[in-house]
């Protein structure tokens, strides 16, 4: 970083004339970039790709979003797309209702865990085991971020939030809930998948199974879930440049990211580990042998 | 006695970014997940918000890993078909 700060510094206030874009400031679905997330926070990012992928699938005339309660709740403001507002917990319910009242439109669900573990379980479980064709997207970071950070049911051994200053303890507050493999065992359960935002490469690959997601409810395959793991640096007292770091080396341990459940398939953790294993050597070997050339 | 050293060098830029820096919360995580490592915050100075905010230097490749991680929406990042250089000279003094 030293020998970064030494360099001169370019402008970057003005588009350069000659150069063609290759990524855009914003999704065209956001009416503006500006929210009221905390810095750092892992959520936008994964606004920015669900957006990105109902522009992509030309669906986003067609889709309605459901919104469950929490701090991603106020892109309900931003976003362009046609959307309901759940009580807590219930966006799963509220989205069978929908999908089966029209049943051309793309019906999604946008939940944390504090919405979709803690409160209302129950209805992402029958919502999955009734095989309802509806798409589930759950942020998943661990605390209740919006009512000021404290532990939810995903919360994984040792972390720790505004009520386990400690960390979390088995003995006294219990084991964490591990959604994505309760709901990969369900029959209904068409796609179950677990993405990450730790850095560019995770989020290019939830991107891609959020819109397997999307495209699997579109041709009538059954109940889709998508996990992601984000940052909430706020709640869990952490500087905002460690928490990928962290959240990677702490939840993404737990809750380990890849496709749980897709054309059929079952994995179990272990085969999860082994393949997030095989794909980082791929990439180091790649940027050893000249840097990674991706088009985005 | 000291003794002067100056060295010459280009670096090229394949691809650069724009910043719109008001809506920036200065969280420093397009910093760590720069490939090329050509971002750095600004020490002192501030944007409207109050934050310090990210700053480009030669030797961007245009890959958008910024704009992935970012999440305040800030960068738009764009490629050059003809690499751009930029001439570093520095002046060292050296004492013996």
């Amino acid at each position: 970083m030293s020998a970064a700060k030494q360099l001169p510094v370019l402008d970057t206030s003005v588009a350069p004339s000659a150069a063609r874009k290759v990524g855009d400031l914003k999704p065209d679905l956001l009416l503006t970039q500006e929210h009221n997330m905390c810095p750092g926070c892992g959520e936008p990012l994964v606004l920015r790709s669900f957006l990105e992928a109902l522009s992509e699938l030309d669906v986003a005339q067609r889709s309605i979003g459901i919104l469950g309660v929490g701090c991603y709740t106020s892109f309900g403001m931003t976003m362009d797309v046609d959307l309901v507002q759940a009580l807590h917990g219930r966006a799963p319910s509220i989205a069978t209702g929908v999908k089966r009242m029209r049943p051309d439109s793309i019906v999604f669900t946008l939940q944390g865990d504090g919405d979709m573990v803690n409160e209302g379980l129950q209805e992402v479980l029958h919502t999955a085991a009734r095989g309802e064709n509806v798409t589930c997207i759950l942020l998943n970071n661990g605390v209740f971020g919006e009512t000021g950070g404290h532990m939810t049911a995903t919360t994984v051994l040792g972390q720790r939030t505004k009520n386990s200053l400690e960390g979390r303890d088995a003995a006294y507050h219990g084991y964490p809930i591990l959604i994505g493999d309760l709901l990969a065992r369900l029959e209904g359960a068409a796609y179950v998948a677990r993405g990450s935002v730790h850095n560019a490469g995770a989020v290019a690959r939830t991107k891609k199974m959020l819109k397997r997601a999307f495209e699997i409810q579109r041709d009538g395959g059954g109940f889709t879930f998508v996990e992601v793991l984000t940052m909430c640096p706020t709640g869990w007292f952490i500087p905002t440049g460690e928490g990928p770091d962290y959240m990677h080396s702490t939840l993404g341990e737990v809750h380990v990211m890849g496709e749980l459940k897709a054309d059929g398939r079952i994995k179990s953790t272990e085969e999860l580990h082994e393949e997030n294993a095989k794909r980082q050597q791929e990439i180091e070997a790649r940027l050893a042998a000249g840097g990674l050339e991706e088009d985005s | 006695m000291t003794t002067t050293i100056k060295s010459r060098g280009t670096i090229k830029s394949r691809g650069t970014i724009t910043i719109d820096l008001d809506t920036c919360k200065g969280c420093e995580l397009c910093i760590t997940a720069c490939p090329p490592r050509v971002l750095s915050m600004t020490e002192h100075a501030v944007n409207r918000l109050g934050y310090h905010y990210p700053e480009l230097h030669p030797g961007c490749t245009g890959c958008a890993a910024c704009l992935f991680v970012c999440p305040d929406f800030c960068f738009e990042v764009f490629r050059y078909d003809e690499p751009v250089l930029t001439v570093i000279e520095t002046v060292a003094e050296v004492a013996q």
